[in-house]
């Protein structure tokens, strides 16, 4: 039986975890994602999960232990946040160069320096291009879904490629929301018992982990990394297809919120689109035609998929909760501005860097980015290509 | 029934590296670790960090590995197997996997244990992961081009501990890892060489019996980088352990055994010679070097005596 809790993300994910049963948890402990680690060791503790729980001593050594028990063919899950995923960024590309289907909660924290604990993308958005599938959760409930959906996605045949799984810290991580938690048969029911692919456990048949590829080969194993990013976009919405019809709740490549018929749209990445979405009703009742649009999938990179839902839009506001330095503005611009140029949207886009290492996001502010597509829309003119959103010039 | 350490036996089991790897002629590397792997009678599943006998053992689409073997990176052999072992006592622990008494070894060259490694081997070795962590140390890292590690002995020359017009080779001392590792309270730590293979044999024996982590330091010669003839790599080995250069020992739950005493010490010398690393020590002008160097083998051999409760 479902039941409904008051939950925050960091706990919502511990009890996916639970449910998940994992072979091996292999992490370490870093704000905001503490809890989590906590919670898990406590299922540890009371012999409420099969888990080895490797008490790594860093994080570094987390993603490698992760790797190692990937490749002796058991399902093995880790979360971190921030310095903590910057310090295992070694291993997290080798763990999808190795096929792992590791499952990573990365609670998302501004990267040092200097050091801050409070929510942006830039640690996640680091590892974009590392060969990971990227999901962002808005709330407690998606963490917890997400959760389970990335293990089916991970481990898909096709696929085999390790998933983040990501939501806002403190803000989602430590705030209490109505959760729905499923029950716990009708979770491990859906994601199946783990198929072990070339284990190197299976000794009668030994297997080369990891050995050294050079120009002759290095090439087509990228390849075939490409190909699987490919695949995992069609098995993301299968997956969550079938998880709609075990539990109930919807999920896609994105959430759109009153954009049918908007002619502004903001694009905006987790939590923050709660505040939009009531940015945006009240704007509807004086009559503005805007709309929202949530990715949830940052890889692979639904491209036209967003390009078709932004097709008749006249001005589109992306707002980027993490700055790539030197570039033309955030990653989520960046990627959005070339979708919509190569599948030929004529809409005029903009960027707005906004909430760096967890500067509050107002609804005004919101309001302010949909006033400036209102003009851009009316004049056909961009004035500033990416805004500040709240920081002092 | 363990296959008695007798050459007319142990030639009988199948190689677990076998020949075509691509590691230089005379290198000590794939000796060891045959000895190692043939001195293990159960099944063995291994992880290594880059290095030398990584890189040479694994060019894609070929392996010289007839057992299970894993590389993630350079100072991730220990957590790596940490994984690995876990993941058998998780499916074991569930019924998942049938028990079999696996054995799980790390191989780490002295750069990927030393240095870059020695969080991760530290970590394992405090977790108490039920696997052996070998340091085939040859006291450079080879695979880059002999460059200077925390193993390279004072006075030796390296690429970047270079003999200069002022500093004549690497101005500081090796560290002590050995001592290190014994100091984690783990059940096994030893020191080996290749040319008393019964001594190195049994001293795995006994660190795959243990239960918990063992770690196992092995001189490993390196004729590029040592720059001496490639057919002395067990000589050499011999002399280190002659002029107690590598003393051969095994601290077995915290109780510290010799388990070689040559006969009479040999002079560091005798060691030295053969090496083009430690040439410029012969000079007039560095004799304070190899003086020095003498000095600290003497000092940690007395001290290696007295934690061995032996007299001097
Ligand atoms: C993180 C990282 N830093 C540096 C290197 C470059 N590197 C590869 S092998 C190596 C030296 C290996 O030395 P050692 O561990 O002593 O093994 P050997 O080659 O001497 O057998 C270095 C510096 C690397 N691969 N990864
Ligand atoms: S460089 Fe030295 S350690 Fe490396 S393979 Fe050659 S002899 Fe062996
Ligand atoms: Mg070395």
């Amino acid at each position: 039986m479902s039941r409904f809790e008051a939950m925050d993300g960091n706990t919502a994910t511990a009890e996916g975890m639970r449910q998940i049963n994992p072979d091996v948890v292999a992490a370490y402990p870093i704000t905001p994602q503490t809890s989590t680690v906590q919670t898990f060791s406590q299922f540890v503790a009371d012999g409420e999960v099969d888990t080895e729980f490797i008490r790594v001593e860093s994080e570094h050594s987390a993603m490698a232990a992760c790797i190692g028990a990937s490749a002796a063919g058991g399902r093995v899950m880790t979360a971190t946040s921030a310095n903590g995923l910057a310090l295992m960024w070694e291993m997290v590309y080798i763990a999808a160069s190795n096929r792992a289907p590791i499952v990573m909660t990365v609670v998302n924290r501004a990267l040092s320096g200097p050091i801050n604990i409070h929510c942006d993308h830039s640690d996640s958005m680091g590892t974009r291009d590392a060969g990971w599938i990227q999901l962002f959760g808005e709330n407690p409930q998606e963490a917890y879904d997400n959760a389970i959906q990335a293990v089916r996605i991970a481990e898909h045949e096709d696929v085999l490629l390790p998933v983040m799984s990501m939501y806002d810290g403190f803000i989602t991580s430590h705030s209490l929301e109505r959760v729905q938690i499923e029950d716990g048969e009708a979770v491990r029911d859906f994601v199946g018992p783990f198929t072990a692919h070339d284990s190197l456990l299976d000794v009668d048949n030994p297997v080369t982990y990891g050995p050294l590829d050079f120009y002759d080969f290095y090439m087509e194993h990228k390849r075939q990394q490409v190909e699987a990013m490919k695949y995992a976009k069609r098995v993301i919405p299968e997956v969550a297809a079938d998880f709609e019809k075990h539990f109930g709740r919807r999920y896609g490549f994105f959430d759109e919120y009153r954009l049918d018929d908007a002619e502004l749209a903001l694009v905006v990445l987790s939590s923050t689109a709660g505040t939009a979405r009531s940015v945006v009703d009240s704007l509807r009742a004086q009559g503005l035609k805007v709309g929202l649009l949530k990715p949830r999938v940052f890889r692979p990179f639904p491209a036209e998929e967003l390009a078709d839902a932004l097709r008749d839009k006249t001005a589109v506001g992306v707002m980027d909760r993490s700055d790539s330095f030197g570039a033309l503005g955030g990653p989520l611009f960046v990627e959005l501005s070339a979708a919509l140029k190569i599948w030929g949207v004529p809409a005029k886009i903009v960027d707005y860097v906004f909430g760096l290492g967890g500067r509050d996001t107002t609804p005004a502010q919101i309001e302010s980015v949909f006033r400036d597509l209102a003009e851009i829309a009316e004049t056909g003119e961009i004035k500033q290509l990416v805004t500040y959103l709240g920081v002092r010039e | 029934m363990a296959t008695a350490l007798k050459l007319k036996e142990l030639y009988k089991k199948e190689d677990r590296l076998t020949s075509g790897h691509r590691l230089c002629a005379g290198c000590a590397a794939p000796i060891i670790v045959r000895q190692i792997l043939t001195a293990i009678d159960e099944p063995v599943v291994l992880s290594n960090a880059t290095g030398c006998l990584e890189v040479s053992t694994t060019i894609y689409p070929y392996t010289a590995w007839q057992v299970p073997w894993i590389h993630t990176a350079f100072e991730t052999a220990a957590s790596t197997i940490s994984g690995v072992e876990a993941m058998y006592r998780s499916l074991v622990k569930q019924g998942k996997l049938e028990e079999r008494n696996f054995k799980f070894v790390a191989f780490g060259g002295d750069g990927g244990t030393y240095d870059i490694g020695i969080q991760a081997l530290s970590g394992m070795l405090e977790r108490g992961h039920r696997a052996l962590y070998v340091c085939y140390n040859n006291e450079a890292y080879m695979n880059t081009g002999i460059q200077r590690s925390g193993a390279t002995p004072l006075g030796a020359w390296t690429t970047t501990s270079p003999v200069g017009k002022v500093i004549p080779g690497k101005p500081r001392p090796r560290k002590d890892l050995t001592a290190i590792a014994a100091a984690h309270d783990i059940p096994y730590a030893a020191q080996a060489s290749p040319h008393n293979w019964r001594d190195l044999m049994r001293k795995v024996r006994k660190a795959v019996a243990a239960d918990g982590p063992s770690f196992l330091n092995v001189l490993s010669s390196c004729n590029r980088g040592w720059r001496h003839p490639t057919d002395i790599a067990i000589e050499i080995s011999r002399l280190a352990a002659e002029t107690c250069y590598w003393p051969l020992y095994e601290v077995e739950d915290g109780e510290w055994k010799l388990t070689y005493r040559p006969k009479k010490k040999l002079p560091i010398e005798e060691f030295l010679q053969p090496q083009g690393r430690f040439r410029h020590l012969f000079r007039e002008e560095n004799k304070h070097v190899l003086e020095e160097l003498r000095a600290q083998v003497d000092r940690k051999w007395r001290q290696l005596l007295k934690r061995c409760g032996e007299e001097e």
